[in-house]
């Protein structure tokens, strides 16, 4: 692991990082909401019957976060981007994220 | 003296992993948070950086590991749906029904938040290296990605570690 020192480098990276993280943890606090909402979905996301839908939650979560950290990584190195606001749609997608996890959120949606 | 299959794996997940994880997370605190030209000089912040990236990989490997072993080893035999799995018996009972339908729930989902967030944070940290100093608004960003990864290991941590007491998996 080598320290890099360039100082040059610009804020798009780690936009793109941030942004995907948020991204990731988005979707597994919203597919924890939406399996319980969809006797389907969550049967969709039972990859596993030993783990059930747990496995399929947290696994397109994984997925979607790596997919999207490339996609936006391939886009925004180098650029300059408007970080603050990048990073302000991060924190909110984290804190619903959080939210959608929440077991009294989303058991209210409970069928 | 012995120990099962299920209890190493359980002493494994929560208490070696976490512990190590707690570890890495203070070092990987303290590093970022001192990674400030106001309160150190260049050379001491490109000898910090090295350490500061053990740190904070250290802390995302071992997120991985805490979140695979738990959710693909141990987590199958506590849903076992034999009436004695530690699922079944604090369902059975209304006094200890929360504990799976709040606390484990909360847990399993909320602790896959933590090594997304905490691999995020360690790859801005190894990208940018020592010019992450002079990033400021970059380093509390990732100040508050590191510790938001810290505070969803912290509830899967403590509620694992009372369900393990309330309900422990053999």
């Amino acid at each position: 692991m080598n320290a890099r020192t360039d100082f040059t480098k610009t804020d798009g990276v780690a936009a793109a990082a941030v942004l995907a993280s948020a991204i990731g943890v988005f979707i597994t606090g919203s597919l924890t909401t939406l399996a319980e909402t969809s006797q389907l979905l969550t049967t969709a996301l039972t990859w596993s019957g030993a783990v059930g839908p747990l496995i399929g939650k947290t696994g397109v979560g994984v997925i979607v976060w790596l997919i999207v950290w490339s996609i936006l990584h391939a886009i925004w190195r180098g650029r300059e981007v408007n970080f603050s606001a990048i990073y302000t749609v991060s924190l909110i997608l984290i804190a619903l994220g959080w939210l959608l996890a929440f077991p009294p959120v989303f058991k209210a949606f409970s069928g | 003296m012995t120990i099962s299959e299920r209890e190493f794996w359980t002493v494994l997940h929560g208490m070696v992993f976490g512990t190590i994880f707690l570890l890495a997370f203070s070092g990987g605190f303290a590093g970022l948070w001192s990674l400030n030209p106001e309160l150190t000089k260049v050379a001491g912040i490109k000898e910090r950086i090295k350490r500061l990236l053990i740190g904070m990989w250290t802390m995302a490997i071992m997120a991985w590991l805490t979140v695979f072993s738990g959710t693909y080893i141990i987590y199958p035999w506590y849903r076992d749906p034999d009436p004695s799995s530690s699922r079944s018996l604090l369902l059975a009972n209304a006094a200890t029904k929360a504990w799976h339908t709040f606390g484990m729930e909360w847990k399993e989902h909320v602790g896959w938040f933590a090594p997304i967030l905490a691999t995020a944070a360690a790859f801005i940290v190894t990208y940018y290296g020592a010019s992450l100093a002079e990033k400021d608004r970059l380093r509390k960003a990732v100040l508050v990605l590191f510790t938001t990864a810290f505070a969803a290991s912290a509830v899967a941590g403590l509620f694992g570690a009372l369900l393990n007491k309330v309900a422990p998996i053999r």
